[in-house]
């Protein structure tokens, strides 16, 4: 049985931490509210760049460029998408656990964003190529350069694809782990529905007008593929970091309501325990006048 | 019949409205833009984006990118794009000195990544401050 000291040394202890995840909770939810804001702005550029590609596509002969094949050797290229710190749920070990059961052929390399991700994937001994860390809120500059790092990599034909895993924004208590393949630039999921993307529509081919290219389409395609994944790296990266700071959130909201309820269980054993002690001593106090008398 | 005329980059959709005209610097030199144009694509280099509504001109430095012209819509894929009032002489200055600064540094070695992300910062700030000075000039 614990005494009234333990208990209120306890109560104490977990009055700071409910301080302290609160605390927590309102910064999440204003960074959410950032981050959530710069996802759907970046949503716009997607969408308008997927249009396009494949109003060219539909106009362009095959085999016009590299990014449209399969690389020639068998190895599988994943960028990985978590986050720097920790204290947001499972988010990390779900994309994880996607990442880990996927099947994939042949030999997978992993390239990461994020603390956590390479911290996780180094524990489960997976090979690691790089690491980019990247601050908060991104910018898009900054993922030019994992960008430009991913096509360098699969236009040496070593990798046959490359993937990108990361956490899904659905809304706020919803998020999901989620693969997408980013090179080779597939034509069929190239204009399909992109699933962090809702607004985009299945564009129809014969909705397409008869494209001039300036110079040529070959030239324009060199210019835009580029552009084109990394600019879905950054969308993807913005969608992770949405739902970073959104189930940090919710977790928070869930640890600060269970340390209000620890709180009133212990304020309600800690009060028990006091009237029992006045009770005992009542008692002694009570016994010992009947003795004396 | 009005055209409309759509800016976006990866950070936010700058401008969407119908305009008059834009003239827009395109891969062989600037390109004027008006309503029916033929559909074309072709990629946008670093210079001044100028649009006319109701007789008013306004100006826009943007970066490297996309144009997609079909019939009355014109957009405009970029990774940059700033308004005059936006643009921060003192420190688009700065930044272009350091640009050059770090070619210069990198003139002997062979790296081309970087010279060309240099080159690149180049051609951004000085498209930056060429519509700064020549509005401040009028």
């Amino acid at each position: 049985m614990p005494s009234t000291r333990d208990i209120r040394r306890r109560i104490k202890s977990v009055k700071n931490t409910a301080q302290i995840t609160k605390a927590m909770q309102l910064v999440a939810a204003a960074k959410m509210k950032k981050a959530q804001d710069q996802a759907s702005n970046g949503r716009a550029y997607a969408e308008m760049m997927n249009k396009i590609l494949v109003s060219l596509k539909s106009s362009a002969e095959e085999g016009i460029h590299p990014y449209f094949s399969e690389g020639k050797g068998d190895k599988t290229l994943v960028l990985v998408i978590a986050t720097d710190k920790g204290l947001c749920g499972a988010l990390n070990t779900n994309l994880l656990k996607k990442v880990v059961t996927a099947q994939l052929e042949g030999e997978v390399e992993f390239v990461t964003i994020g603390r956590k991700a390479s911290q996780g994937l180094g524990r489960l001994r997976k090979t690691l190529i790089a690491d980019f860390p990247i601050k908060d809120p991104a910018k898009f500059a900054e993922t030019r350069t994992v960008g430009k790092f991913l096509q360098d990599k699969f236009l040496t034909g070593e990798y046959k694809k490359v993937l990108v895993a990361f956490n899904n924004f659905i809304n706020t208590v919803t998020t999901i782990p989620s693969m997408e393949q980013i090179l080779p630039v597939n034509p069929v999921t190239l204009g399909g529905k992109r699933n962090f993307d809702e607004s985009s529509k299945d564009v129809n081919p014969v909705d397409v007008p008869d494209y001039t290219f300036e110079p040529n389409a070959a030239t324009v395609f060199e210019t835009v593929l580029p552009q084109y994944v990394n600019g879905t790296i950054y969308q993807m990266l913005l969608e992770a970091r949405a739902s970073e700071h959104s189930s940090r959130m919710v977790a928070m909201k869930n640890a600060t309501d269970n340390a209000k309820q620890m709180l009133k269980d212990l304020s309600l054993e800690y009060n028990k325990l006091r009237q029992a002690a006045i009770t005992n001593e009542l008692l002694e106090i009570t016994t010992a006048k009947m003795a004396l008398e | 019949m009005p055209l409309k005329l759509e800016i976006v980059t990866p950070e936010a959709r700058i401008f969407s409205d119908e305009v008059d005209t834009v003239v827009l610097p395109g891969f062989e030199g600037e390109m004027g833009v008006l309503p029916s144009h033929a559909p074309l694509v072709t990629t946008l280099q670093c210079g001044e984006l100028r649009y006319t509504k109701a007789g008013k001109v306004t100006e826009l430095a943007v970066g490297e990118g996309l144009v997609e012209v079909t019939g009355n819509t014109t957009r405009v894929l970029t990774d940059m794009a700033m308004h005059c009032d936006e643009i921060d002489e003192k420190s688009v200055e700065d930044a272009l000195a350091r640009a050059k600064q770090t070619l210069e540094s990198l003139k002997q070695s062979d790296n081309h990544e970087e010279v060309a992300a240099a080159m690149a910062m180049i051609q951004r700030t000085t498209a930056q401050l060429q519509i700064k000075r020549k509005r401040r000039s009028v």
